[in-house]
């Protein structure tokens, strides 16, 4: 890892507009605030865990990142260029040094198409110039990379197990030597006994070509396990973010609290000894936002001041940066 | 874990790969032709449906007579004299005005099936595109497109048609035109609406985050997946096609002589069937019924082949 930036969001806003069915077109849209205002950075070869429960806004983020969703406010810039607002036409330039991996393995394949002009779709894309030939090499030289027999270039998707679909999505974004690869819950839709494998073999790619990582996961393990840094997300705000080993250590958010005393523990005397954390109601509605900190209506410790004052994100030293008006 | 081969000094996967000739996948088509193959009832109506095929391209040279010369003789007392008969070689008897029926049904054949298949073929390529695009870009794109086809749909098309033809004229050209301008519309809907499933699929997302431009991404993504669908509406489009055409021509105003249909044929047919001449309705009609059987069986039986979860 070394130090330099690659990519840098600042105060990124994401709002989709809810309309009701049917409603007349001169009717106001409400603002779903998806993501509202979240700023990070990432270094060359780091991973980043972005954590959270489901519809805090993981995916849209990632999804924020690649220019996928409009953006509403905020940037984000990559290698130093500002991307968003940038037309397709020179997006499309950065697209081949940001590569995606998706939750579902089968989904994220082309049925239609055989796995190997799955791999070389990037590579065309990108490299119109390359011959036939050389294309085939390189699409050999990636399975072989994640462990499947490149001679199996012409089989289809449905004929591979779902472990072996997430490493061929792997390699397709590994095709382009890609210096970011975002991982939308690489690993949720597969077995424990695979997700370790392909767990693995991100972090041995990562150590062999330096690929830096966004993972993303509602598994706090996974994410121990293979994050330098951890983000916890709530309700599109940034809670904390902090180096893997202090924020499970010594977690300094409420929520972060809860979600750390959520893992279960796999030895059932510490885990029956455990003492739970429970948060009372549901995630809150995104269309209308609790004011001041978004966390306060289920906070155990919430004051006053948290419903009138929006807490920033602040550094507590050691890159230890959380959102909290009382920790 | 281990089997993982990061480095190069791991012979076991390079070695075997080597050893190991490319092996070829089955890919989602040829399960579906496996499928369709088993198919009885869409097998044997595939070989009528090539039987009557042949009969359009090469009846002709089975028979001495020709589709044009009148048989004077006949044309007074065509109830005796034109009766079917294998000994003369008018194998299907003489049509109304002393015409070689067996050669009359080779030319309405050969019409009919034309402007079955042109038709859904021009259906299938503009509906196919429109509704591709419009479910793909969407949003206000989409909404216009989409308005466009249900404001086109609610015109009555047989009256357009028939107004088309009064007004440009009789001839065939102009009956593609107006089959043409109607028979797409449903297909583009069709076609949309699936489009609007495949597009949230993950790897059109995939496409899309590497980059690859919106109109590779609908034929390179979207059509394929869609043609499974198009190829089951096209094969019932054909003889619905051939419906419309034999209605038209039934009513006179379709194709005209000295070129024929299996709609004309089977008009003329009914003028005369009261005279006991039935021979002149009963072959152009089987060759109508059989055909228009054989596509609706070879597309139930492509539905099923293509989408085995569907039954």
């Amino acid at each position: 890892m070394s130090d330099e930036t690659i990519l840098k969001v600042d105060d990124l806003k994401v709002w989709f507009d809810v309309k009701k069915q049917g409603a007349m077109p001169w009717v106001k849209a409400r603002k779903l605030k998806a993501i509202d205002g979240v700023s990070f950075e990432l270094k060359a070869g780091e991973t980043l865990g972005i954590v959270g429960e489901s519809g805090c806004g993981k995916s849209t983020l990632a999804r924020a990142v690649m220019q996928m969703l409009p953006v509403e406010a905020g940037s984000v810039v990559w290698l130093g260029a500002e991307l968003v607002g940038l037309d397709t036409r020179h997006m499309r330039s950065h697209r081949k040094e940001m590569q995606m991996i998706f939750q579902d393995p089968l989904a994220s394949l082309n049925p239609r198409m055989t796995i190997g002009q799955i791999i070389a779709e990037p590579l065309k894309t990108h490299f119109p110039s390359l011959s036939g030939d050389e294309m085939k090499k390189r699409v050999q030289d990636v399975l072989d990379t994640v462990g499947i027999l490149p001679n199996l270039v012409n089989r289809y998707p449905h004929e591979f197990s779902g472990g072996q679909c997430q490493r061929i999505g792997i390699a397709r974004a590994l095709v382009v030597d890609p210096q970011l690869i975002i991982c939308d819950e690489p690993v949720s839709a597969l077995d424990v006994s695979i997700q370790a494998q392909v767990i693995n073999l991100l972090m041995d790619l990562q150590k062999e070509t330096g690929v830096a990582l966004i993972f993303i996961a509602h598994d706090l393990s996974v994410v121990k396990h293979i994050s330098d840094r951890v983000m916890v997300l709530y309700l599109g705000n940034v809670m904390e973010i902090a180096p893997a080993r202090a924020l499970y250590a010594k977690p300094m958010h409420p929520y972060t609290e809860a979600l750390i005393a959520a893992v279960p523990i796999p030895d059932p005397k510490r885990e029956k000894a455990k003492q739970i954390m429970l948060l009372d109601q549901d995630l809150p509605s995104p269309l209308d936002p609790p004011s001041g900190c978004v966390f306060r209506t289920r906070c155990p410790i919430a004051e006053r001041r948290c419903a009138e004052e929006k807490p920033l994100l602040r550094d507590t030293g050691e890159d230890h940066k959380v959102a909290c008006h009382l920790r | 874990m281990t089997n993982i081969s990061l480095n190069p000094q791991q012979p076991k996967t390079a070695a075997m790969a080597e050893r190991m000739a490319e092996v070829s996948g089955r890919s989602l088509w040829a399960d579906a032709r496996t499928r369709f193959l088993r198919n009885k009832a869409a097998m044997v109506s595939l070989v009528v449906l090539i039987l009557v095929a042949l009969f359009a391209f090469f009846g002709q040279y089975l028979t001495p007579w020709d589709n044009e010369t009148i048989d004077w003789n006949v044309l007074g007392n065509t109830k005796e004299l034109g009766r079917p008969s294998l000994a003369n070689g008018h194998y299907f008897g003489f049509g109304e005005s002393g015409r070689d029926l067996y050669s009359r049904v080779v030319q309405g054949t050969q019409i009919s099936l034309m402007v079955g298949v042109v038709g859904a073929a021009i259906a299938v390529i503009v509906g196919t595109i429109y509704g591709a695009v419009a479910g793909f870009v969407g949003g206000r794109v989409d909404s216009a497109m989409m308005r466009f086809v249900d404001i086109a749909m609610s015109i009555p098309y047989m009256f357009v048609l028939i107004l088309l033809l009064v007004v440009f004229g009789r001839s065939i050209v102009m009956l593609f035109v107006g089959i043409g301008l109607t028979a797409w519309l449903d297909m583009s809907r069709i076609v949309r609406g699936q489009t609007l499933s495949i597009k949230n699929k993950e790897y059109i997302e995939a496409a899309v985050a590497t980059g690859v431009p919106t109109f590779t991404i609908i034929r390179r993504h979207i059509v394929p997946n869609l043609l499974g669908v198009v190829a089951v509406y096209a094969t019932l489009l054909v003889p619905s096609m051939i419906l419309t055409e034999s209605f038209i021509s039934f009513l006179g105003l379709g194709v005209q002589e000295p070129l024929t249909s299996w709609g004309a044929l089977i008009s003329e047919g009914v003028k005369t069937m009261n005279y006991g001449m039935l021979w002149q309705l009963f072959f152009p009609l089987t060759f109508f019924v059989i055909t228009i059987f054989a596509f609706f069986f070879i597309g139930d039986g492509l539905r099923d082949a293509l989408d085995p979860k569907d039954r």
